[in-house]
C-alpha cells in the first residue's frame, strides 16, 4: 500500500483530468483487459440469446445481414479512433471526413469521372485530411479534442460547399450492390468484411509488432516513450492519416449502401464512434485497449442495436442505449476508485472528529495529504 | 546571504508582476482582437450591403447571439475549470419541448412556471453531469458525451411523434423574444446583464476564481484547500441550469418545437467560447470574450448570408475559424512562456 501515485502529465492534451487512474490501470492492465473482454462476451451471448427470444426474425440470414450493414461504417471507423485514443488522443473529426469523402464521390460521379479515378481520389483526400489533423496535432501541439472539434465543423463545412444541397443518387447498380447485398457465397456484407480483415491487420499489428507496443508506451507516456527513442510525432501523424484513409474508405461504403451521396451523411456517427471503442476497453486516458475489444464491442452493440429496432423501440431513442453503454463502460472499471473516495470521505469525518478533540490541524492536514498518496488507508497510518 | 535572499526575492516579485502585467496586456489585446475582427466584418459588409446594419437584421442577429452567449456563459464556466459540456444542446432541446408543452397540455399556464420548469430541467441534468465527473470520475469529455446521447433519446421518447406548434402558444410567451425595448430585443438586454454579472462574479468572487485555479492544475487546486469538486459540480450545475432556461428563450423565439431542437448546438458552442479565447485547457478566458466569439460567429453567418455567400460556407468558415483561434492560443502561450524564461534568466545573472 506504500506506492506513489503519480501525479498525471497535466499537458498531455487532455479534455479532463482524473488524478490516479492512469498508476491503476497500467498497473493492472492485462488482468483488467482480460476481465473488460470477458465482460462484453458474457454481455454479447447475453443479448444474443435476448435477441431471439424477442423475435423470431433476430436470428434470421436476412437480419444478421441488417445487423453488419447498420453497424458496418462505424465498426471501420471506430478501428483507427481505437489506436488513436489509445495513444491518448482523440479524433472527433472522423464522420466528418466520412460525409466529405461521401460528398466527394458523389461530386465525380456528377461530373463523370470514371469511378476507380474517383475513388483513388477520395482516399488520397482523406490521407491529407487526416494529414492536416496529425500536423495541427503534433507540429503545432495543439490538443487533439479542440483540432478535431474545429475539423469536425471545418471538414463538414467543405462537404456542403463541395455538393450544396445536391443528392447525388444515379450511381449505377454495380456500386450500390457492394453496399446493400452480402458477398456472395458469404452471409458477410463487404463493409463487414472490410472490417474483418482490417481488424485482423490491425490486431496483429498492435499487439505483436513493435509499433503497436509503442502506441501503448506513448499513450502510458509520451514523454518517456520519447526518451525511449520512439518517434511520437510521426506515430501520431500516422495513424491520424490512417485514421483519414479508412474513414474515406467508410464513406465510399456508406455512399453505396445507401446509395445517395449527400453532405450531411453520416453526421453524428462521431459520437458513435468514440462510444464503440470505450465500450471496447479502451482507456479514454490512453494506454490500454486491444482490438479483440473492439470486435466485440461492435458484435454487442450492433446486436442490441438491431434486436432493439426489432421490438417497437423508437430508433431515434438509440441514442438512450447507446449513451447508457459508454456510461456504464467507463464507469465500471471507476468503480474502485469511486469506492476509495468514499472511504476517504469517512476518514475526513474522523478527522474532523479528532481535531474538535484537540489535534493540532497541521498534522491532521499532513496526515490527509499522505493518505491520499497512499490510497485512502488513511485508517492504518492513524493507528 | 541576507542580501541575496533580499535580491532574489526582489527579483522574482518583479517577475511575477511583469508576468502578470504581459499576460493581462495580451489577454486584454485578445479579447481585443476578437472585437477588431467583428467591427471589421460589420464595417465591410455595411460598405457592401447598407441594408445589413437595418434594424431587423441586427436583431436576427442579437436574439441568434442571445441563445448562444447565454450557453456559453455556462459552457465557459465549465471549459474554464478543464472539463466540457457536450450535453447543452440537448438540453436545451428537452427543456425547450417540455416547458412549451404545458400550454398545450394545461389551460392555465403563468410565464413564471414555464421558466421554472425550464431551470428544473437543467438543474437536473447539469446534476447528473456533475455528479458523474466529481464522484465517477469519469473524464467530462465521455459523460457529456453520453449524456448528449442520453437527454437526447429521452427527449425523443417524449416527444414521440409530436410537435408545439407556434400557434398553440399564447403571446405573452412569445413575447419573451418578440418584446423590444428601444429597438433592442428586452431578452438580450437581460441576457447582456446576466453576462456582466457572470463577468463580474468569475472575477470578482473567490468560488469564480476557484474556477481558474482548478483549470490551471487541478491538483495544485486541491492541495490548496480548494473543493474542487464542488467548484466543478456548480459549474456543471449551472451550465446546465442556463441550458435549460436557454430552451425556453428557443421555445418562444422559434415557435415550433420537435425532438430536434438544439441539435448540435453544443459543438457551436464550444466553437464560440474557444473562438472568444477561453482555453480549451481551461485556466484562462473570459465570459465576456466568449459572448463576443458568440456574438462574431453569430454576425459572420448572418454576414455572409447578406453578401449573398451561398450558406454553404457558413460551417466551413466556423471550423476554420475554431481551428485559427486555438492555434492563436497556442501561439500566445508560446510565446509568453518564452518571454517569462527570458525574464527569469536576466533576473538571475
Amino acid at each position: 500500500m506504500n506506492d506513489i501515485t503519480t501525479v498525471p502529465n497535466l499537458d498531455s492534451g487532455k479534455g479532463a483530468t482524473l488524478p490516479n487512474t492512469q498508476a491503476n490501470t497500467s498497473k493492472r492492465s492485462f488482468k483488467s483487459l482480460l476481465v473488460w473482454e470477458s465482460g462484453l462476451f458474457v454481455v454479447l451471448v447475453a443479448s444474443v440469446i435476448g435477441g431471439s427470444i424477442l423475435s423470431p426474425q433476430f436470428l434470421t440470414a436476412g437480419n444478421i445481414l441488417n445487423l453488419q450493414l447498420s453497424i458496418g461504417e462505424i465498426a471501420i471507423m471506430a478501428l483507427p479512433l481505437a489506436l488513436i485514443v489509445i495513444t491518448g488522443e482523440i479524433d472527433l473529426s472522423v464522420a466528418s471526413i466520412l460525409g466529405l469523402s461521401s460528398s466527394l464521390v458523389g461530386y465525380l460521379w456528377m461530373h463523370h469521372v470514371p469511378m476507380s479515378i474517383a475513388l483513388s481520389v477520395v482516399l488520397v483526400v482523406g490521407a491529407l485530411l487526416g494529414l492536416f489533423n496529425g500536423v495541427l496535432v503534433t507540429r503545432l501541439g495543439l490538443p487533439s479534442l479542440a483540432v478535431t472539434i474545429g475539423t469536425l465543423a471545418l471538414y463538414r463545412g467543405v462537404a456542403l460547399v463541395i455538393l450544396g444541397s445536391n443528392i447525388v443518387s444515379n450511381f449505377p447498380p454495380s456500386y450500390t450492390s457492394i453496399g446493400v447485398n452480402s458477398i456472395p457465397g458469404f452471409d458477410i456484407s463487404y463493409s463487414m468484411f472490410v472490417f474483418i480483415v482490417l481488424a485482423v491487420i490491425f490486431g496483429l499489428v498492435v499487439h505483436f509488432t513493435p509499433f503497436g507496443r509503442s502506441l501503448f508506451a506513448i499513450g502510458l507516456n509520451k514523454e518517456a516513450a520519447a526518451y525511449a527513442g520512439i518517434r511520437v510525432k510521426r506515430t501520431k501523424t500516422t495513424l491520424y492519416v490512417l485514421s483519414g484513409v479508412i474513414c474515406a474508405l467508410a464513406g465510399v461504403l456508406y455512399t453505396f449502401r445507401l446509395s445517395t451521396a449527400e453532405y450531411n451523411n453520416g453526421s453524428g456517427l462521431e459520437l458513435n464512434a468514440v462510444s464503440l471503442v470505450l465500450l471496447a476497453g479502451v482507456s479514454i486516458f490512453g494506454g490500454r485497449g486491444s482490438i479483440l475489444g473492439v470486435v466485440l464491442a461492435v458484435a454487442t452493440l450492433g446486436t442490441i442495436q438491431n434486436g432493439l429496432l426489432l421490438t417497437t423501440f423508437p430508433q431515434q431513442a438509440m441514442g438512450v442505449v447507446v449513451g447508457g453503454l459508454l456510461l456504464i463502460s467507463v464507469f465500471v472499471p471507476n468503480a474502485s476508485l469511486i469506492r476509495r473516495q468514499f472511504q476517504e470521505f469517512k476518514f475526513k469525518k474522523v478527522a474532523k472528529k479528532r481535531s474538535n478533540s484537540g489535534e493540532s490541524m497541521g498534522d491532521l492536514e499532513t496526515k490527509r495529504i499522505l493518505s491520499s498518496a497512499t490510497g485512502g488507508k488513511g485508517d492504518m497510518l492513524q493507528s | 546571504m541576507n542580501s541575496q535572499t533580499l535580491i532574489s526575492k526582489g527579483s522574482s516579485k518583479k517577475t511575477s508582476g511583469d508576468r502578470g502585467d504581459l499576460a493581462s496586456r495580451i489577454f486584454r489585446l485578445r479579447e481585443f482582437g476578437i472585437f477588431g475582427i467583428l467591427i471589421l466584418f460589420v464595417g465591410a459588409t455595411t460598405v457592401a450591403r447598407p441594408r445589413f446594419l437595418g434594424g431587423q437584421n441586427i436583431r436576427f442577429i442579437l436574439i441568434d447571439t442571445t441563445v448562444f452567449a447565454l450557453l456559453a456563459l455556462g459552457e465557459t464556466m465549465v471549459v474554464v475549470s478543464r472539463n466540457v459540456d457536450l450535453s447543452v444542446g440537448s438540453v436545451l432541446g428537452l427543456s425547450a419541448f417540455v416547458s412549451s408543452n404545458l400550454y398545450q397540455q394545461f389551460h392555465h399556464v403563468a410565464l413564471v412556471e414555464v421558466f421554472l420548469v425550464g431551470l428544473g430541467i437543467g438543474l437536473v441534468c447539469g446534476a447528473l453531469n456533475g455528479l458523474l465527473v466529481t464522484v465517477g470520475k469519469v473524464p467530462s469529455l465521455v459523460v457529456t458525451l453520453a449524456t448528449l446521447y442520453i437527454i437526447r433519446g429521452v427527449d425523443v421518447l417524449i416527444v414521440g411523434g409530436g410537435q408545439v406548434v407556434a400557434n398553440s402558444l399564447p403571446n405573452s410567451f412569445i413575447e419573451v423574444t418578440s418584446s423590444q425595448l428601444l429597438g433592442v430585443p428586452t431578452v438580450s438586454i437581460v441576457v447582456a446583464v446576466l453576462i456582466g454579472l457572470g463577468a463580474y462574479y468569475m472575477k470578482n468572487f473567490r468560488s469564480g476564481r476557484d474556477l481558474y485555479a482548478i483549470g490551471s492544475n487541478p491538483d495544485a487546486a486541491r492541495l490548496v484547500g480548494i473543493a474542487t469538486s464542488r467548484r466543478v459540480f456548480n459549474a456543471f450545475l449551472l451550465s446546465g441550469a442556463i441550458a435549460g432556461v436557454t430552451g425556453v428563450i428557443w421555445a418562444s423565439y422559434y415557435g415550433t418545437i420537435d425532438s430536434t431542437a438544439g441539435t448540435g448546438y453544443e459543438l457551436q458552442v464550444v466553437a464560440a467560447v474557444v473562438v472568444g479565447g477561453v482555453a480549451i485547457f481551461g485556466g484562462s478566458g473570459s465570459v465576456i470574450g466568449a459572448a463576443i466569439g458568440a456574438l462574431l460567429l453569430n454576425t459572420i453567418n448572418s454576414a455572409l448570408y447578406v453578401l449573398g455567400v451561398s450558406a454553404f460556407w457558413d460551417q466551413a468558415i466556423a471550423g476554420f475559424l475554431l481551428l485559427l483561434a486555438i492555434s492563436l492560443d497556442r501561439g500566445i502561450f508560446v510565446y509568453l512562456q518564452r518571454t517569462i524564461r527570458r525574464k527569469k534568466v536576466l533576473g538571475g545573472s
